[in-house]
């Protein structure tokens, strides 16, 4: 028996910024949901189940954070679940939630993905004092730049395309009112002249810490096919997961991230990713994972990614496969959101209601994310039509 | 709905649920909202290493470095966790390894981190590749100007002085140069080695 | 509904595991369980698991149990900040949509490095209660003296589910707390918490476990007699302790209900009631006849509760006497929250 199709009725987000001190956690929550609700024209009381994630508990200093949240989640005497993937979490509990309506458990199901950083702070909770190891890396910039660094010694790719990503998400951000950071005047020089923080990372190719939340409303095929206003349908979702470290490793395109694109794509039908693909939301916390990932997931061939990023091809204005037309995790980072933003932009795109961020005519968008020691990765394919 | 064109929303203005002020008893008006409260959570914890962290830890005191082998593949991890990811299963065997190896790739770090005040910036830290290891692992690399560090430069140990050793990863101060020729890397996207080579 | 087997269990569960850490003692679990189904990691379809941070006291700690299951090459996976039980939840939802007909799962946590009844007091709302550091044994001590005072259940009743569970843990090597006392023992045990005696807490345990699921055909390959997971729901309770009747449990009743775990014959019945308080509101919300069903004849979540496993130990435990023919349908419940706040209910049966 095939999957039961499933559909993206309701989005709805928070403003993201670095303290949103006008809400409560269950009042931030409440805030996307009801959007999310409102346009998906369903009530609390519609709802089977609610699935919800955001990263470590250590971030609010709350402990299994669904307990606490089963009133303001409408979940009295409902299903809620709480899943936590590291980074990838947003997105994975998308598919999660997907996986509900798709085995016909569920008809209609809440899910959103916060992180509300303010409430606690994040370094500290990212750095709890482990005995046994020394610590030398500052957060997970620390991590990543030796990546970056091999990738940029791989394909001899210009010094600046770091900087041209983050200059592009950051403009795009401008077009997206829930996007954290609204840079009007920056310009290409300031980005480049901002200060290294882990060399080669630059200050301004960053993700900010952000408090936010991000909702959507899953229907079965029924429920997608009555619903008055526009639909993203689920042509696939994939996880995978692998070790961090082990000999021969590639961790420029780690085989999770290869194998999730291929799963994903396979399910959806898609061949030529780039020329059928319309919109891609892809988890960028350092501007250097674009090129990184566009190579690992299949849209330019391998050490060619930073020539799309050179071209343009990614920009909204004029690019051929835009990338984060929201600004991405380059202008808004809720962790536990992120991931979800991601997959919630990509349905938003194919629903035609990405507003003044919209990319015209989009049928086919792709939202990812991943976390850990770029080890887990989560993925969907959304459509307008049918899969 | 369909095909009557919406009327357009302000994205950023309230859910209709959430509009509507909230009442106060007449008592409280004028009241200034109490925006956050301060909750101190303190838990302490007493942690253990485990098995393989346990002697690698306190082989660390005598400025010795233990690796674990995986017996499915011959790959050797440091820090040992005691477990091979790749055959999901305990590993088989302690081997020591030499207190050289080579950089595999490298951060130099232009922030102060909070926790390690001692640690001025700019400074290095990288992943070693540890000769007879599979894998890197992280380590600051010092007596050089962090702008000179390679990729595939050759490093060894520098310990604390002996009166100092604990059974603590912190008795490597970091990692010096050896002036011995690079290592050759010709394929940026792996790291560690998929064979360990012998110590 | 695709019909779903757990297939292979294994499981580890001390009072504190201190030489070894949560990997390291996991990986043997996990090697068991797969080598009883004659499965590598390769061939699962699915992998879910669910552990703590809180428990383990650092951020991302299931990043580090990840490698024991070989993830190289990557694995379709997912985990819950929940009891295990929630991951075989969700790795039989994924099995439900289809293409695939197995699934790994596993659950562990120590509560030994912390203290339990302090960490879980982070479960609480963190803006109006959490700030008082409720003792969360003193508040299920709250809901005892509300069933005691209302006369819902008396004193000597949960002493014979104390002892009961004691009788039963004998036989169990995984139980902490098996030494056998008579209910007069235990009624003259000084309180532990006022109204609640020692015997009436559970005897936390340090460990973990890991099951196989299979679909179809392939759980009749795999296992001589699979037992069938023939209903599975889950459901929440408010939060707020002030709004809710602790003296029953409405959402296990109502996950009991969309399980189908009702009906005349239950062979036997595996309840994550931490405290007999606990066990006595799941007895009763289950409309189980402790005549005709055997209440946790492993002794329960009262001779040893794992956190963060102790529900998918309960559906592990289940489905191996069902395996060795000791029943033919068997109720498996875990327990998330304060005072039962939320609630799984499983119905296993064998063929």
């Amino acid at each position: 028996m095939a999957a039961e199709r499933t559909a993206v009725i309701g989005v709805g987000q928070t403003k993201y910024a670095a303290a949103r001190r006008d809400v409560s956690m269950a009042g931030l929550l409440r805030e996307a949901a009801y959007r999310a609700l409102e346009m998906a024209e369903k009530t609390w009381s519609d709802i089977d189940a609610v699935i919800i994630g955001k990263a470590p508990d250590f971030f609010e200093g709350v402990m299994m954070p669904e307990i606490y949240l089963a009133e303001a989640l409408g979940a009295v005497g409902k299903p809620i679940m709480r899943v936590h993937t590291a980074g990838s979490v947003g997105g994975s509990t998308a598919c999660v939630a997907a996986s509900m309506v798709q085995s016909r458990v569920h008809r209609c199901v809440l899910t959103i993905g916060w992180e509300k950083q303010s409430e606690s702070n994040a370094m500290w909770a990212l750095s709890l004092p482990q005995p046994f190891a020394t610590s030398v890396n500052a957060g997970a910039g620390g991590y990543f730049s030796p990546i970056i660094r091999r990738y940029m010694m791989m394909t001899g790719a210009p010094e600046l395309i770091g900087c041209m990503v983050a200059h592009k998400d950051r403009r795009q951000a401008l077009l997206n009112p829930y996007a954290h950071l609204h840079q009007h005047d920056l310009t290409f020089e300031q980005v480049v002249d901002s200060p290294m923080l882990w060399d080669p990372i630059r200050y301004s190719e960053t993700c900010p810490s952000s408090d936010g939340a991000c909702a959507m409303v899953l229907v079965d095929e029924a429920g997608g096919e009555s619903h008055p206003g526009p639909v993203a349908w689920v042509h696939g979702t994939a996880m995978r997961s692998e070790s961090n470290s082990y000999g021969g490793r590639n961790m420029v395109s780690p085989a999770a991230s290869e194998q999730c694109a291929d799963d994903v794509f396979a399910q959806a039908g898609i061949v030529d990713r780039r020329a059928e693909i319309d919109a891609v939301e892809m988890y960028v916390p350092f501007s250097w994972y674009e090129p990184m990932w566009l190579e690992s997931l299949g849209f330019a061939a391998t050490g060619e990614g930073w020539r799309m990023v050179e071209s343009g091809a990614t920009e909204l204005e004029g690019g051929d496969l835009p990338v984060n037309c929201s600004g991405g995790v380059l202008s808004s980072n809720p962790i536990g959101a992120s991931g979800m933003i991601r997959f919630a932009e990509a349905a938003l795109q194919v629903m035609g209601e990405a507003g003044r961020h919209q990319v015209d005519g989009a049928r086919r968008a792709v939202g990812h994310a991943y976390g850990g020691g770029a080890q887990y990765y989560a993925m969907w394919v959304v459509g307008s039509g049918k899969p | 709905m369909s095909g009557v064109p919406a009327a357009p929303r302000d994205p950023l203005a309230a859910p209709a649920a959430l509009a509507e002020p909230m009442t106060v008893p007449e008592a409280l008006s004028g009241a200034e909202p109490v925006e956050s409260v301060c909750t101190p959570i303190r838990l302490s914890y007493t942690y253990t290493p485990g098995r393989a962290l346990s002697r690698y830890l306190r082989a660390m005191a005598d400025k010795r470095i233990l690796g674990e082998r995986c017996g499915a593949t011959g790959q050797v991890f440091v820090p040992p966790r005691g477990v091979s990811p790749l055959a999901g299963s305990a590993t088989s065997e302690v081997v020591e390894l030499a207190d050289t190896g080579y950089v595999e790739s490298f951060n130099i770090t232009r922030v102060p981190i909070e926790r390690r005040p001692d640690l001025k910036p700019p400074y290095c830290s990288a992943w070693i590749v540890l000769d007879g290891a599979s894998v890197g692992f992280l380590g600051l690399v010092i007596n050089i100007a962090p702008e000179e560090v390679r990729i595939g430069m050759r490093v060894r140990a520098v310990w604390k002085p002996d009166e100092e050793l604990e059974t603590s990863a912190a008795n490597i101060l970091g990692w010096a140069p050896t002036g011995e020729p690079d290592e050759v890397i010709t394929d940026y996207a792996r790291i560690g080695r998929v064979e360990a080579s012998d110590a | 509904m695709i019909d779903v087997a757990v297939v292979a269990f294994a499981q580890r569960q001390e009072a504190a595991i201190s030489g070894e850490s949560e990997v390291e003692f996991m990986v043997p679990l996990m090697e068991q369980a797969k080598a009883a189904a004659g499965l590598t990691q390769a061939d699962m379809g699915f992998t879910c698991s669910g552990s703590s941070d809180f428990l383990a006291g650092q951020a991302f700690s299931f990043v580090m149990t990840i490698d024991g299951t070989g993830p190289v090459p990557p694995i379709s996976e997912s985990h819950v900040e929940q009891d295990g039980a929630w991951a075989l939840y969700e790795a039989w939802v994924k099995i439900q949509c289809g293409g695939i007909d197995t699934a790994f799962v596993y659950g562990y946590g120590k509560s030994s490095p912390g203290s339990l009844r302090d960490v879980l007091a982070t479960q609480m709302d963190p803006y109006y209660v959490c700030p008082l550091w409720p003792d969360s044994y003193a508040v299920e001590a709250l809901a005892a003296r509300l069933m005691l005072e209302g006369g819902h259940v008396s004193e000597a009743r949960l002493a014979e589910i104390a002892a009961r569970s004691r009788a039963s843990a004998a036989s169990n090597p995984h139980a902490v707390r098996a030494d056998p006392k008579s209910v007069a023992e235990i009624l003259a045990e000084d309180y532990a918490i006022d109204p609640l005696r020692p015997s009436d807490l559970p005897a936390e345990a340090d460990g973990g476990c890991a099951v196989v699921l299979a679909a179809g055909d392939r759980a009749r390959e795999l296992c001589e007699r699979p037992a069938w997971i023939r209903g599975m729901d889950h459901r929440s309770d408010a939060h707020t302790l002030g709004v809710r009747d602790l003296t029953s449990s409405a959402s296990a009743r109502l996950a009991a209900e969309h399980a189908g775990a009702t009906g005349d014959k239950i062979d036997l019945a595996e309840l994550c009631g931490p405290f007999t308080t606990s066990e006595y509101l799941l007895i009763d919300a289950l409309g189980l006849n402790e005549d005709r069903t055997a209440i946790n004849p492993s002794g329960g979540a009262l001779a040893a509760h794992t956190m963060m496993a102790s529900g998918l130990i309960r559906i592990g435990e289940a489905a191996s006497r069902i395996w060795r023919g000791d029943g033919d349908r068997a109720v498996a419940h875990a327990t998330s929250g304060p005072c039962l706040q939320q609630n799984l209910v499983c119905v296993l049966e064998g063929d």
